[in-house]
């Protein structure tokens, strides 16, 4: 699959840069809010550092600091973490090894890190993976501790607009995946599903059921129509024998 | 919060995150990969980056549907990636613009 693990792990740590600048900012302002609701500066930066999941992270921090208990704002991490299951069952095949070894390759996986390291045929670049989330891991921890330690000089980092960067970064992923013709009928339905669910659900559902959405693979294997002639519905992956894909060559 | 709320928070939450992590590959992991599976997964990622996109900036803290200046920023992001293919001017769009916006509201 990957026939330079170096190479690809390095290929991953430099497409994930701009989700790292990206995440140290939200690392800063999940500091910041951390210490703000009662957390030791050092227990912001563990946790960071241990589940390395920044929405689980500000969703139960919003249920303690809303009052909520201690149960309820794990439920709440947990859920808005439920993503990675289906995540992991779409990443399973692609890793080698025994089941421990798979479990812990599984730990690598986080949002940017398992688009990235997609190989749009329905493979993964385990190696692109690991990559990519080592940067992101030390950007998001690094952000965290500047934030905790900084003692609230920083302030509400919102006004510089740093809560649309990333989402502004996945925007960008998503049309680079819909200019190549793939998945626009998918991304549409996990659109909508989301924001119909939102309102009714705790955060986290929307993202979990949105894909599930992806199921619709199933009935159209090549969603779209496929203009620019690959067809990930037949398995079988196209002539482009790196297995990488142009359009992600670009998200650096 | 006392710190013992804190660490007993982080604990939990960092066990039920190594499980979920775990869960995938543990039940797929090892097998080869069935063709209408490779379909599947091949469009995830436009089904959850979309949903991601959406719930980030169309969505508010109570879940309530809400668009505000990152909503505008984000929106013309897609359109700069869609016309140039460059990830970071778009990026840069959205941030320039949502700033300028919460700036002059």
């Amino acid at each position: 699959m990957a026939d330079d693990p170096r190479g690809s792990f390095r290929a991953g740590a430099a497409a994930a840069i701009p989700f790292a600048l990206a995440g140290t900012l939200l690392g800063l302002s999940f500091g910041v809010l951390a210490v703000e609701a009662g957390f030791p500066a050092v227990a912001a930066i563990v946790m960071s550092a241990l589940v390395h999941a920044g929405s689980a992270q500000f969703a139960a921090l919003a249920v303690v600091t809303g009052g909520g208990s201690i149960p309820a704002a794990v439920a709440a991490g947990t859920l808005m973490n439920g993503r990675f299951v289906p995540m992991g069952l779409a990443l399973g095949p692609s890793l080698p090894g025994g089941p421990l070894r798979r479990a812990l390759a599984g730990q690598a996986v986080v949002d940017p890190s398992w688009v990235l390291s997609n190989l749009g045929d329905g493979r993964f670049d385990r190696h692109k993976l690991y990559g990519a989330t080592a940067l992101l891991w030390c950007s998001w921890t690094g952000g965290t501790a500047v934030g905790a330690i900084s003692q609230g000089a920083l302030g509400n980092l919102d006004r510089f607009g740093v809560d649309a960067v990333y989402p502004a970064f996945f925007a960008a992923l998503l049309v680079l995946e819909l200019r190549e013709g793939r998945g626009r009928l998918v991304a549409l339905g996990g659109a909508v599903v989301a924001l119909a669910l939102s309102p009714l659900t705790p955060a986290g559902v929307p993202l979990l059921a949105a894909s599930v959405v992806a199921l619709l693979g199933l009935r159209t294997p090549d969603p779209a129509g496929s203009a620019s002639g690959t067809s990930p519905g037949t398995g079988e992956a196209p002539t482009d024998t790196d297995g990488h894909d142009p359009a992600r060559a670009q998200a650096t | 919060m006392s710190t013992g709320t804190a660490w007993a928070l982080i604990a939990a939450l960092t066990a039920a995150t190594v499980a979920l992590k775990a869960a995938g590959p543990l039940v797929t992991g090892g097998r080869t990969l069935p063709p209408r599976l490779a379909s599947v997964i091949a469009v995830m990622p436009a089904a959850l980056l979309a949903a991601l996109v959406a719930t980030g900036t169309l969505v508010g803290e109570d879940g309530e549907l809400t668009a505000g200046a990152d909503a505008v920023g984000v929106l013309a992001a897609g359109a700069v990636v869609w016309r140039t293919g460059s990830v970071l001017r778009g990026v840069l769009v959205a941030l320039v613009l949502t700033a300028g916006l919460r700036a002059l509201s």
